[in-house]
């Protein structure tokens, strides 16, 4: 069926069509619609979902926590102060192997207080052990939130889908959703190994566990996540084989013959492949490399992407605060190292807050790009693109 | 069809927003591809907003803002004395004014030289036939009119479907506003 959905609507459409066990939620803007039209569905009964309205986020996904202990399939949503707010527990979920599902609208994180589209909340969370995919539309976050379920419970690890605050969240697009009745089909149900209320087979869960054993079972979870890029391949070929949508860790657009790219994440990546094909026209040669897994971070699809050129130009929604350039573009250095022969890098940190970014902009980076090419040197490594006084 | 870039100008509270989802809903119905998005900033009744909307028989890439639009759509004459609803419109636009003066008087007023003015009295539609001053319904059927985009009765009907849902129990809402938008359709004019 094909329809008009906001990236919220499309978000809490995939909600309705998984039918979780639990959902426990909190409202936040941009992703308050998320929940708010799943609490209709919850009214209405077209789900089945136990809805715990929390109060405050922390709450939230505590309860979230909870609930999938006890084998149930668990989803939220939140956004920027939310996220962060539930920081402390996101790594309980993981350390606690707790497939749930977070519908992450990306919002700044304050301050100064801000509700518009940045990336610095989710990537304030890389570390907490969650899966974490970026999507470039309406469709993709929907697809995506669908697959997501799927392979946190494979990989029982948590994970979240994100948006483009506003730009996704708010902006309607034409979506094809997937048939109620396939969803179950494709998702199966959630076959929890323990479950806190089975009084039969009683379990701890949360002990403490110091300088004996703690490190063992850190080391687990880091394995786990050893294991994720693989089953992300296969549910998105599944996914790809039974709907027809594919979708891959590393999207790359127009990359075969490029001599200049550039990496991007979220809605940005559409804008980039317009200024592609614009120049494209042109006769130039560029191409765009869309980062849509972003932990684990797909290094063996990153490092085959980003080899094909000569030179490469990162762009982060964020900063890391360490005097050392955005996110991706530390990664991008880092698996590069061991190469041999790697593209000149180049950092633009750009639409903090919300900030637009233009395909003219864009064109005008790759323009910078070529310059690059044709000097052989950086003069900068990294850029403020966009903002006053640079 | 190419893609066609829409703004929309209004007033918090008068459903630019509404009416550019409105829009791209009706046209997913015939097939299109579509974006439609509002312009958020520190929003409040009565203040100056926007809606867009892209429509396009290929897929839509962009997630940018629209600083040249095809077709700019004013839902409040006020608006034309402190906002330049012009800004970006090409020598081809087209504008479609809510107003009771004529295209000409607009053109004038807007200093335009070739752009396209279509003018409509949406408001006194609205407050005879709805009762209140929401013109944005009936400048969804002057502004289908004008860009010559969608067929109209396909319109009609998946308006009527979204409003139907809106309003499940106030059937009076949903066809005052069809009767509405059939009116600023026919009373529509350059």
């Amino acid at each position: 069926m094909i329809v008009a959905r906001t990236g919220n609507e499309a978000m809490a459409e995939a909600m309705r069509q998984i039918n979780p066990d639990v959902v426990a939620a909190y409202p936040i803007t941009p992703a308050t619609e998320v929940v708010q039209l799943f609490s209709t569905f919850v009214h209405d009964g077209t789900v089945s979902t136990q809805f715990v309205p929390a109060e405050s986020e922390h709450s939230a996904i505590s309860a979230c926590v909870g609930a999938s202990s006890a084998g149930a399939r668990v989803m939220t949503s939140t956004s920027s102060q939310g996220l962060a707010l539930m920081h402390e527990i996101l790594f309980i979920a993981a350390g606690l192997r707790l497939p749930i599902v977070i519908c992450l609208v990306n919002r700044s994180l304050s301050s100064p207080i801000n509700i518009h589209c940045d990336h610095s909340d989710s990537l304030a969370s890389r570390d907490s052990g969650w899966i974490q995919i970026f999507t470039e539309n309406t469709q993709e976050a929907y697809d995506t939130t669908l697959m997501a379920v799927k392979i946190a419970e494979k990989a029982l690890l948590p994970a979240m889908v994100t948006t483009d605050g506003f730009i996704i969240s708010h902006g309607m697009e034409r979506v094809e959703l997937v048939g109620d009745a396939e969803v179950p089909k494709f998702l199966g149900e959630r076959k929890a190994k323990t479950s806190l209320l089975d009084v039969d087979n009683p379990i701890t869960l949360g002990a403490l566990d110091l300088q004996d054993y703690f490190f063992e079972h850190k080391r687990s979870e880091i394995d786990a996540m050893n294991h994720v890029l693989p089953i992300i391949d296969e549910v998105q070929k599944e996914f790809g084989k039974k709907f027809g949508r594919n979708y891959n860790t590393v999207d790359e657009y127009k990359m075969d013959d490029a001599e200049v790219a550039i990496l991007a994440m979220g809605s940005t990546g559409g804008t980039g492949k317009v200024a592609v094909d614009r120049l494209r026209e042109q006769g130039k040669k560029v191409g765009l490399i869309r980062c849509r897994v972003y932990r684990p971070f797909p290094k063996g699809a990153m490092l085959k992407a980003v080899s094909k050129v000569k030179v490469l130009g990162i762009m982060d929604r964020a900063d890391t605060m360490s005097t050392l350039g955005g996110h991706l573009y530390n990664e991008c250095r880092s698996i590069l190292y061991d190469s041999e022969e790697r593209p000149i890098m180049k950092n633009y940190i750009y639409g903090l807050g919300g900030r637009d970014i233009s395909i003219e902009e864009i064109e005008d980076i790759y323009a910078e790009l070529f310059n690059i090419q044709k000097s052989g040197e950086v003069d900068k490594e990294i850029v403020y693109y966009g903002v006053r006084g640079e | 069809m190419a893609l066609l870039e829409i703004r929309w100008h209004g007033r918090g509270g008068q459903g630019a927003k509404t009416a550019a989802l409105l829009f791209a809903d009706a046209a997913v119905e015939t097939g299109k591809y579509i974006q439609a998005f509002p312009e958020y900033g520190p929003e409040r009744m009565g203040a100056p907003v926007f809606a867009f909307n892209r429509i396009s028989d290929e897929p839509i890439l962009q997630h940018c803002g629209i600083k040249e639009p095809n077709i700019v759509v004013v839902l409040d004459p006020t608006l034309m004395e402190t906002v330049d609803v012009t800004d970006g419109l090409p020598p081809d636009g087209v504008i479609l004014v809510n107003t009771q003066k004529s295209a000409s008087e607009i053109k004038k007023q807007l200093k335009l030289t070739s752009q396209n003015v279509y003018v409509v009295d949406a408001s006194k539609i609205a407050n005879e036939i709805l009762k209140r001053n929401l013109p944005n319904t009936p400048m969804l059927g002057a502004l289908i009119k004008v860009s010559k985009l969608l067929d109209f009765n396909a319109m009609l009907g998946s308006v009527k479907l979204r409003l139907e849902h809106k309003f499940p129990n106030r059937p009076e809402v949903v066809e005052g506003n069809m009767k509405a938008i059939k009116r600023a359709y026919e009373e529509a004019k350059a």
